[in-house]
């Protein structure tokens, strides 16, 4: 649909690993994606899969640590090389984030006013309180919250007030990418919707690329362009929302979806098995041991990442290369029936 | 529930009227723990010497032969009004000997105080910073060990390096005989008259005398401070709210100043109220092992005297004034954090 625009972002191959004592855990194994101005992308998948990882990793806010390769192009820089200097430049004025618990984001003894004029005069040295002020409560105007309360401190908010704030603080200075990571989990579902409709908005008002990262596949279809979905540390599938969620290609992807909880759910769906083991995880594609489809060359290759008609891109052997699939490779694996005898015993 | 930050002066008040309940306990402690104490105080101050007869007069003389509660309610009515009491032995109302000495006292606790204050913030912000360093394990080590040894030995260690063997500075007393007759008395304060009059000689020489006793009672204080400092600087760094500000590029060194630090330093002003009891304690020990003429020198005569209301006289004004601070303390830190004005 945009081609013809440059993307802001442009992940190649980006991979991230902690060693530990059982060895590395390579918690983002190989990931690509672009991302458009304006665009706002899901990223989904269980937890553990690496999705919080990936979305530090892209802003260089890993722990201690982690090691990282591979390219995050923004701009016309590789942020994974930058100096720490020029990454702490970016953040703020360029790159954003918004964390998932809320509560324990603010600093308890400083006013909301005293954090937006850090945030502020960490990238305009000597910028005067007026003009801070005028800045902040446009942007808290847009949040939703009352000029009143700009001196007040965090622990006189509500929590959805408080990732109102979060996100304001983040959104102050425009950046043209932010990473909001599981906004809503430490929240109800009203002020869930609430949050989802504010960052739904931010395109119109900010023209910010969002990376939105959740394990809730309603807040993809309500607030996302496109969803990119997270299995051990790879992007199986990734594709325009509505394609994705109206036809599936991936067998993860479609479990998934099968599992989700409405209304209208008659009985409960859910995968067999665990996510693998990051510091072993199995051979060929990780999702093969509890997929339903897997077949032979699905234990012994890694899949390939194709793009289908559809403009979806998924990496599944269901799809191909059928060169090189073996004269056997599309065998079947009776995994199905081992495990649910498994989870009978 | 409408609660702003602006309801500090109704947490205060509160706070003031907690004065009231806490008073009230720490006088019945100690009015009891004297009473408890074996011995009766007029046969134990004159040791025997004087027949059954004129002991009963003096005990009807000083009010002990009445019962304990009229006796408590005494007290109780004595304190409210400042009067902490006469000593038995010489005769002396105990606000004279807090008046006298307790100028001396208070110099030594005031500088000890910021002795530790000042190591403790220091060596505990180092060691928190850079985290198991050999600074840090040093820093450690040392604070454990500061805190463990006894005021009096630490005291003597310090006077036979600095007075005896290097000689650098005097091992005993708040001055050299010459100051005081120097120096006019207005506040009893000896450090603030001399200042006052410009005798720059006399304060040289006060100053000169409180360097040991101040630092020997202020390193014995520190380690608390040191590890408690430490561990919050630890666990600041940590926090959520330093890692969202360094995600909206807060220079490093700003996030220390403005969120590792001040965060750090609330439990720290906590402490202090508790702090003031192990410095007045320290105090009486420090004060014997320098022949420093405070209140605490005063406490140990008159124990040695066995004079009970000497003794429970200066340990009311003790208490009066550990309550006083504590409760300071409270408002300070619900000036600094909003979250406690609740």
């Amino acid at each position: 649909m945009n081609d013809r625009m440059e993307p802001v972002v442009s992940v190649r191959d980006l991979r991230v690993w902690y060693g530990t004592e059982r060895g590395a855990v390579r918690a983002v194994d190989g990931v690509s994606f672009d991302l458009l101005p304006g665009e706002t992308l899901g990223l989904v998948g269980e937890s553990g899969c690496g999705k919080s990882t990936l979305g530090r990793g892209l802003l260089g806010m890993l722990p201690e640590g982690a090691q990282t390769d591979g390219e995050i192009r923004f701009k016309g820089e590789n942020l994974r090389t930058v100096s720490r200097s020029r990454l702490r430049d970016m953040r703020g004025p360029e790159l954003g984030m918004i964390f998932q618990e809320p509560l324990t984001r603010l600093n308890p003894l400083m006013r909301i006013s005293e954090h937006f004029e850090e945030a502020l005069r960490a990238h305009t040295p000597g910028i005067s309180k007026d003009t801070v002020e005028r800045a902040a409560l446009e942007v808290l105007g847009l949040m939703g919250i009352p000029p009143t309360r700009y001196r007040s401190y965090p622990h006189e908010f509500s929590g959805g007030m408080r990732q109102r704030l979060m996100i304001g603080l983040a959104l102050v200075f425009r950046p043209a990418f932010v990473v909001a990571d599981e906004p809503t989990t430490a929240l109800d579902v009203l002020v869930e919707a609430q949050i989802i409709r504010i960052l739904h908005d931010l395109r119109r008002e900010f023209d910010t690329s969002l990376l939105l990262i959740t394990h809730n596949l309603g807040i993809i279809a309500e607030a996302c362009d496109r969803v990119a979905v997270m299995y051990a540390g790879k992007i199986v599938e990734v594709g325009e929302a509505r394609q994705v969620f109206r036809d599936p290609q991936h067998p993860y992807t479609r479990e998934l979806l099968r599992s989700t909880i409405s209304l209208s759910t008659t009985g409960l769906n859910y995968i067999p098995g665990a996510p693998p083991d990051l510091t072993d995880p199995p051979p060929g594609c990780h999702f093969h041991p509890r997929c339903p489809d897997a077949m032979r060359v699905c234990e012994e290759l890694d899949p390939i990442d194709q793009e289908l008609s559809g403009g979806q891109r998924v990496e599944c052997w269901l799809h191909g290369p059928d060169h090189l699939i073996g004269v056997d490779g599309r065998d079947r694996l009776r995994v199905r029936e081992e495990l649910s005898v498994a989870d009978e015993a | 529930m409408v609660s702003r930050a602006g309801s500090l002066p109704r947490y205060m008040l509160q706070r003031l009227l907690l004065v009231i309940p806490m008073l009230f306990i720490l006088l019945t402690l100690v009015f009891l723990i004297m009473r408890v104490a074996p011995g009766d105080p007029v046969s134990a101050t004159v040791g025997g010497q004087l027949r059954e007869e004129e002991l009963e007069r003096r005990r009807a003389a000083l009010g002990f032969d009445r019962p304990l509660i009229v006796q408590y309610l005494d007290y109780l009515g004595d304190v409210a009004r400042l009067d902490f009491g006469t000593t038995i032995t010489d005769d002396q109302p105990i606000m004279n000997i807090v008046k006298e000495n307790g100028g001396a006292t208070l110099t030594l606790t005031v500088a000890a105080f910021a002795v530790a204050l000042f190591l403790g913030v220091v060596f505990g912000l180092i060691a928190g910073r850079f985290r198991d360093s050999a600074g840090d394990v040093v820093i450690r080590l040392l604070g454990i060990a500061t805190y463990a040894a006894p005021v009096f030995y630490t005291g003597i260690l310090v006077k036979m390096l600095f007075a005896g063997n290097l000689g650098w500075l005097p091992p005993n007393r708040a001055t050299s005989g010459f100051t005081e007759s120097d120096v006019d008395e207005h506040t009893h304060i000896l450090l603030v008259d001399a200042l006052w009059q410009g005798e720059t000689e006399a304060v040289v020489d006060i100053l000169e005398h409180l360097v040991l006793p101040a630092a020997t009672l202020g390193i014995f204080i520190c380690g608390i401070f040191v590890r408690l400092i430490r561990v919050n600087v630890l666990q600041t760094l940590q926090a959520d709210y330093v890692e969202a500000a360094r995600a909206r590029g807060v220079r490093e060194s700003k996030v220390m100043r403005s969120h590792a630090f001040r965060n750090a330093l609330v439990p720290v002003v906590t402490i202090i109220g508790l702090q003031v009891a192990l410095l007045l304690s320290g105090a009486v020990l420090t004060e014997r092992t320098f022949e420093w003429p405070g209140i605490g020198s005063e406490l140990v005569r008159y124990i040695t005297l066995r004079d009970y209301t000497a003794v429970q006289g200066i340990i009311t004004m003790f208490a009066v004034v550990v309550v006083v601070i504590s409760i300071l303390v409270d408002i300070v830190i619900a000036i600094i954090d909003p979250r406690v004005r609740y």
